[in-house]
This record gives C-alpha cells, structure tokens and sequence, in this order.
C-alpha cells in the first residue's frame, strides 16, 4: 500500500493541504508532522518519524515545504523500515498530483514521472 | 578527555547556547528566521534535562542522548546539522573510555564530515562548515586559543551566503556574522577552555 506524509515548518499549511487532498483522495493514507508540539513553527525529526510510523502505508511519498525540513526527512527516510520517496516537488502540487494518482492506482513509475516536472528543490 | 570532563564541556556549551539566546537570535534576524537563539536554548535545555534524567555512563552514551535531545527539540535547520555532528561523536567514541588528541582530532573531522553530508554544504558558503573546516584541520597543528575560534567566527562575516535561507539575500547577506558559526563558536570554545583547566 502507499500513502502520504506531509511534512510542514506550520501545523495549519499541513491541515489545510491535508484537508484538501481529502477531498480528491479519501483512500489514500495520509499522515502529517506540522510545527513543533509546542505549537512552534519548525520540523524535528521525532515528528517526522512519527507521522512515518502512523501511516498505515509501507510505501510512502514525503513532501516537505523548506529546507530544514528536507534535512530531518533525510535523516527519517534513512533509518525507517519503510519505503520513503523524499519528494522535492512543489509541496501542494506535488502532494495533490500523487495523491490522484496513488487514488487511481497508478504505478510508481507514472507517479514519479508526473512529479518530476514539479521539481523546485 | 574522560566522560566526566567531556559532561563538563557539553553543560558548558549548553549554559553559553542559553546565556547567548538573544544574541544569537539577533545574529540570525538579518539573514535568518531569528530564531537560531531560541531553537539552540530549547534543545540545550532539553539535552540537560535528558543527562539529568538518565545520566549516560559511556562518552558513547553522552554524545547520543545529546544527538537525539536536539533531533527532536530544535526545530530549525541547526536541530539535523547538530544532531548529525553528535551522532558522528558518539560513533567516533563508541567503546572509548577516554578520548585522547588523536581521537579528539577525529571527532572534530567527523563532526565536519557529517555536517557537510547532511547540509550538502561546502567550504565558503558562510555556513558552519566555514569554522567546522579551519578547527578541525589545525586542531592537531596548531595549540588553538580561543582568540583562534573567535577570528574564525569573525571570517564568516564578508562572506555571501549561498546555502540555507540566508543565500535568498545574496549580497544582503555580506557583513553579517553567520549565527550558526557563532553557536559551533561556543562548542570549540568551551571544549579548549575544559581541555585547558583540566
């Protein structure tokens, strides 16, 4: 099965994405790591690591917003037991593109051909 | 160096990050998010709170409860950057009882490497790296002082950032001390002044 994670330096951009991909993409599995616990702005890795583990998924798309956030899914997609696609497409499209297509059941190879264009980091 | 100095030498580091806070905050307002200060506090205080809790008995022990400490309480770019640097301690320490020049030596390069692996970032960037490289390559030449990591700090300051936020400002960028240097400023020099009144 593969899913989604949203990563954010902001709870609210991670909600409002998440929200939206629901509306096009019920079935697919989706999880989110936005802002620190203490209701920060900023990613940690913990969080990250943990929106990987609730993710029902053995597969999964990560799409991130800035650059400190790429650095923790790093060193997330590193140590997981999962398979992780550390995407650096532009995080709403990028996110919605895939959501789409894992939705529609298309094969990693289309999905990845779709993001590539959406490249921005 | 034993555990108990080097525990020494990180609640020093940890005291200067929270007595600095604002300072560094400030340093990174211009060219950063101005957060550095309050991101490096909020970790150092967590990594106390975990060597109070479970105090570690290896140096192993000390430099991964630090790494995992920042992993999840700093928040910025500088909680990945400082946690790779002390993971790459605690390996370069696994099964040491002490850590002799040599070792220290390998640390700090370590500590580069893995810096440099994590941030993609290279020599003259005005980035970390810019006081990472010139410590750990005259560690074992030179007696280093503290005035020698204050200059490197200092040289960090005409350079155009070209990594990390700050590289969005280009030429804004020239004349201001980099905040992260500043921080890994304050680990080399806690560490000199240990090693020194040891």
């Amino acid at each position: 099965m593969t899913g989604i994670v949203l990563v954010s330096h902001s709870g609210l951009i991670v909600q409002g994405l998440a929200e939206l991909l629901k509306e096009i993409a019920k079935d697919v599995p989706l999880t989110t790591a936005g802002g620190l616990e203490t209701g920060d702005i900023g990613t940690t890795f913990d969080r990250i690591e943990a929106a990987v583990n609730a993710n029902p998924a053995d597969t999964l798309y990560v799409f991130y917003d800035l650059g400190s956030a790429k650095m923790n899914c790093e060193m997330v997609q590193e140590t997981a037991d999962k398979t992780i696609y550390l995407s650096g497409a532009a995080m709403i499209e990028g996110a919605f593109v895939a959501a789409t297509l894992i939705s529609a059941g298309a094969e990693q190879s289309v999905i990845d051909g779709q993001l590539k264009p959406l490249h921005v980091k | 160096m034993d555990l108990t100095l080097a525990r020494q030498w990180m609640d020093a580091f940890f005291e200067d990050l929270k007595a600095h806070k604002d300072y560094l905050s400030e340093l990174d307002n211009p060219i950063g998010d101005g957060d550095h200060g309050i991101n490096m506090a909020r970790g150092a205080t967590a990594a106390q709170e975990a060597l109070t809790q479970s105090p570690p008995e290896t140096l192993n022990g000390l430099f991964k409860t630090i790494a995992m400490s920042l992993l999840s309480k700093v928040g910025g770019a500088s909680g990945p950057l400082y946690g790779s640097v002390f993971l790459a301690f605690a390996k370069a320490s696994l099964d040491q009882d002490t850590l002799d020049d040599k070792t220290l030596s390998q640390l700090f390069i370590d500590g580069k490497d893995a810096l440099m692996n994590r941030g993609k970032a290279t020599k003259g960037e005005k980035t970390m790296v810019d006081v990472w490289i010139p410590f750990s390559e005259r560690f074992n030449q030179d007696p280093l002082t503290k005035e020698d990591v204050d200059a490197m700090v200092l040289a960090t300051k005409p350079l155009k950032a070209t990594k990390g936020r700050a590289a969005y400002l280009g030429d804004r960028s020239i004349g201001h001390i980099d905040p992260g240097s500043m921080s890994s400023g304050y680990l080399f020099k806690t560490f000199l002044n240990v090693r020194d009144h040891s």
